[in-house]
């Protein structure tokens, strides 16, 4: 008995001939654009302090819209299923916040940190409970009827969006709500000589980073992840081999949804306040994202992500009128270059 | 006679034809049948709406291409007109010279955009034409010494078309034959042209392949279509239609926003008209919108009425309430997806089909 | 009978409009390798994707251990097919491209949660069979030779013990040597005396590896018998392969 097959799994590079296999190579060349951008801003900027305020905006907002359309690109990549309607999930979220901020007025005006970050826990809870259920509900009513069928899941994705806009303007009311930043973390906190980042967008970024990090985590070192991977690429093979893939894409929408309502809520923070037609703004913004990132590849998602956020804060700074076209010209750039994304999920 | 005029299209339905006719008549007669501003207002929306979903349909139903985009040509005619009679006067002239400036950035755009989305697959089209028409609208608002950004431009229009313009001092058959009624005319006139343009387009050999490719678009390329040509002509002409409509409706109100034309609700609008009214069916355009204007302007009357009736109870009375009108009409849309996929004007025509023969 | 693993009976298959399958008879007896053979669109593969209940059959029956799994007497999920014990090697081989060698074998072993729990022994056994496996490990499969994804396609059907294995057309596309290795790895999973069927249109392949054989055309079977027999009847092959050994060997 040499060594055991368990060893031999676990063990980094197999035994013999390890020169000539390189391990599985990563494609650094998208994640290379988003420090090119960012060089790219220098110049343009001037201000070095100006410029690191604004790059470290750029990613941190790039966080939140990470955590709002993952799930939008999981959920087609796996399913095929786009879902045009998944504003609703982010109005949602977004719309919750109002209320638990409302509701936990005496937390948020506090001066503590810790009953800041409190009111903002239960928001966040509250928000993917919300979401999840929605999303549960839409997946069953709207989403289920018409798989395979593009044409009519625009459609009426669509339509689920409207009627949710509405039920949250009947909830709501439609006017506009705004909301306070919570006291202690007003502010900015100043770093590297004159730049300075807003306490709200550090936290804004680490739980964005959890978020990424657990999701890594779960599709690249458990078994379930493997599923969804492997499902993505070729969902008959997954059949084939057993597993009843369609009893997870419920789930993986359920997910999506969630992460959509967490990441509105932190949206609607982000913005100080919330209007009915922001599930509609930020889906533009994160369409464009995914196309960017290929549809069905959360590495994508995020470069995209980092890319449109630094592309909005930069433009927002040099030329405010064109923010959005600058989004656009980003997206017709990188697929006249790589016309399926900048990580194309292959056998689509 | 009549077959050739609807290029062969005919309604194939008793209730449908008989509709239609209704339809006519009803807008041809309006300023005799329903005076007062609000009715002419209304069937000039109608009018207007019905060449615009027409216009999409040749697009989305009978194409089978899914774009976001279409209210920006729209808007495009809109402000063509608007910025000429804004900047040059009202005279006959500047209105034409409006008129061909935006159907050649619409012929522009729609080129490019069209020739884009061959390099993409339909997903990513629909959704790039989402992006392009918020951008667009955000550009609206932003130019303002050009377009009149967020208020929008008002003009006047040539003499002949002014409300004041009075072609005969006494009333005729109950209407005041003034500016506003030779614009309803126009509007009735060119209207009706362009829906028997694009009744001839569509059941042209063109026509017949663009369904082709909708159903098949792998096939229609292996039988020799070149598919490209085939889709890009479609968006180009879909985009076309649209910018005429545009026209159509900064002449007859004399103003135009962004809001007025550009806006997402209208897009969405246009969509729950296609598909409530029935796809691939330029008939569907002139049923749904005459529906939908009928719905907007007084299903939230009849709403007001449930809602006095439901009044107090919390939740209840913010449903019903007749701010929420499109909530309803949403739901009615997801309906129709489901039970009513060829419209009404399909269900009415499969109606009157008989049953497969064994 | 009850020594037929696998049993079909007047199956017919339609995709959309077109009927591909014209009522297929066919047996595939237990601890044998049946070869199903046939020109090009005679309808093998879509009899395997009918037996895994990929397409659903639209009349006959589909029985496997005596238990229906398709057919008018009721057609089961693919995923519940599979789970009965049935492996599937498709004609693209069915790779997750994307995925390392060592996840695409973790995937096909629907009893471990990691590659820890997975039966060392066998694993052992594969790598035996396959080198390339041991090698590639954690290489993403879809930058494997062709050659080698049939290696993996096969190792992964193999990873864990299975009653019946469905292979469609493994030697296709590989040069000759590796033909012969692939030979020498099924003739292993023969020595297991595993159930297989095995499609191909090699029939140097079919002769080195078969039992029992079934030819088919035009969606029907239209032979069935011993291996040596057809073998050995060159008048046989030509009637229904249009083609004799010595030409493929």
């Amino acid at each position: 008995m040499t060594t055991t097959a368990a060893a031999t799994a676990a063990s980094v590079a197999p035994a013999g001939a390890s020169a000539a296999v390189p391990k599985a190579g990563f494609d650094l060349l998208p994640l290379a654009l988003v420090a090119l951008l960012a060089l790219l801003g220098w110049p343009l900027i001037g201000s070095t302090s100006t410029w690191l305020t604004l790059t470290v905006a750029g990613l941190s907002m790039g966080m939140i819209i990470f955590i709002i359309a993952s799930g939008l690109t999981l959920v087609f990549g796996l399913m095929d299923v786009l879902n045009f309607g998944h504003g609703v999930f982010i109005a949602l979220g977004a719309y919750i916040a109002t209320s638990v901020f409302a509701g936990m007025a005496d937390w948020t005006g506090s001066a503590q940190l810790w009953r800041n970050l409190a009111a903002i826990g239960v928001t966040v809870l509250l928000a993917v409970l919300a979401a999840a259920a929605v999303g549960w509900a839409f997946e069953r009513v709207l989403v289920r009827p018409v798989y395979g069928q593009h044409l009519k899941q625009i459609l009426i994705t669509m339509g689920g969006m409207i009627i949710g806009e509405e039920l949250i303007k009947v909830v709501w009311g439609a006017t506009p709500i705004t909301v306070e930043m919570p006291e202690a973390l007003r502010g900015v906190i100043a770093f590297g000589g004159d730049a300075v980042v807003e306490k709200y967008r550090v936290l804004a970024t680490l739980i964005g980073a959890v978020v990424l990090g657990a999701m890594l985590f779960t599709l690249n070192r458990t078994k379930l992840g493997l599923l969804i991977r492997a499902g993505v690429q070729d969902r008959e093979m997954v059949e084939s081999l057993g597993y009843r893939i369609r009893r997870l894409f419920v789930g993986v929408f359920v997910a999506g949804s969630a992460l959509a309502g967490l990441g509105g809520a932190l949206w609607g923070i982000y913005q100080h306040g919330v209007v009915p037609q922001i599930g509609a703004h930020v889906n533009v913004l994160i369409f464009i994202v995914i196309i960017i990132g290929g549809l069905g590849s959360t590495t994508g998602c995020f470069v995209g992500a980092l890319l449109v956020g630094l592309m909005a804060n930069y433009t927002g700074f040099l030329a405010p009128k064109v923010a959005m076209f600058s989004n656009i010209g980003l997206m017709v750039a990188i697929l006249l270059w790589r016309p399926q994304g900048l990580y194309p999920v292959t056998n689509r | 006679m009549l077959n050739r005029l609807l290029s062969h299209d005919l309604p194939r339905n008793r209730g449908l034809a008989i509709a239609l006719v209704l339809i006519l008549l009803g807008l041809a007669l309006t300023p005799f049948l329903f005076p007062g501003t609000k009715a002419l207002n209304v069937a000039a929306k109608i009018i207007v709406f019905i060449v615009l979903v027409a216009s999409f349909d040749l697009l989305l139903g009978y194409t089978g291409i899914v774009s976001f985009a279409h209210t920006m040509f729209f808007g495009i005619g809109a402000y063509g007109v608007a910025i000429a009679s804004t900047r040059f006067g009202p005279t006959w002239g500047v209105i034409a010279l409006g008129v061909a400036a935006a159907l050649v950035v619409s012929l522009l755009l729609s080129l490019l955009i069209g020739l884009f989305s061959l390099r993409v697959k339909a997903i990513f089209f629909a959704m790039i034409t989402l992006a392009v028409a918020s951008a667009f609208l955000t550009l609206a608002s932003q130019l303002s010494e050009f377009t009149g950004g967020e208020d929008g431009l008002t003009f006047k229009v040539p003499e002949a078309l002014q409300p004041g313009t009075s072609y005969l001092d006494a009333p005729l058959l109950g209407a005041s034959v003034d500016g506003r009624f030779a614009t309803y005319y126009l509007l009735f006139a060119v209207a009706l042209a362009l829906l028997l343009a694009m009744l001839r387009i569509v059941n042209s050999p063109f026509g017949r392949v663009l369904q082709a490719i909708r159903e098949n678009d792998f096939r229609a390329e292996a039988i020799g279509y070149r598919t490209v040509v085939y889709r890009t002509l479609a968006s180009v002409l879909s985009a076309l239609f649209a910018t005429l409509a545009g026209c159509l409706l900064a002449l007859w109100l004399r103003y135009n926003g962004p809001d007025t034309t550009l806006s997402f609700e209208i897009m969405l609008d246009v969509l729950l008209i296609v598909v409530i009214g029935g796809m691939g069916t330029v008939y569907g355009a002139v049923v749904g919108s005459v529906l939908f204007v009928f719905a907007q302007n007084y299903l939230q009357d009849l709403l007001k009425i449930g809602a006095s009736a439901v009044e107090g109870v919390p939740v209840l009375a913010q449903i019903v309430s007749p701010d929420r009108w499109l909530l309803w009409l949403g739901i009615l849309f997801v309906l129709s997806i489901y039970h009513f996929p060829a419209g009404v004007v399909g269900r009415l025509r499969a109606l009157r089909r008989p049953g497969p023969k064994p | 009978m009850s020594s037929n693993l696998l049993t079909l009976a007047g199956v017919h298959t339609h995709i959309g409009a077109y009927h591909i399958l014209h009522g297929v008879d066919l047996v595939v007896p237990t601890g044998q390798v049946t070869m199903l053979l046939g020109r090009n669109g005679a309808g093998k593969t879509t009899t395997l994707r009918t037996i895994m209940g990929l397409w659903a059959a639209s009349q006959g029956e589909v029985r496997f251990d005596g238990r229906a799994i398709g057919g008018t007497a009721g057609q089961r999920a693919t995923p519940e097919i599979a789970q009965l014990g049935i492996a599937y090697v498709p004609e693209n081989m069915g790779i997750f491209s994307d995925l390392t060698v060592r996840e695409n074998l973790l995937l096909a072993a629907r009893n471990a949660r990691t590659v820890e729990q997975m039966d060392t022994a066998r694993l052992e056994w594969l790598f035996g069979l396959f080198p390339a496996l041991k090698k590639f490990w954690l290489y993403p499969a879809g930058k494997l030779s062709g050659g080698q994804k049939q290696m993996l396609a096969i190792a992964r059907a193999m990873v864990e013990e299975q009653r019946l294995l469905l292979i469609d057309e493994p030697s296709k596309g590989l040069a000759p040597a590796i033909v012969q290795n692939l030979i020498a790895a099924l003739r292993e999973l023969k020595r297991t005396q595993t159930t297989v069927l095995l499609v191909e249109q090699n029939f140097g392949v079919a002769k080195a590896l078969g039992d029992t054989v079934a030819v088919m055309d035009d969606g029907r079977v239209v032979h069935h018998g011993e291996m040596a027999e057809l073998a050995d009847d060159e008048a046989l092959q030509h009637r229904f392969l249009g083609l004799s050994l010595g030409a493929h060997q």
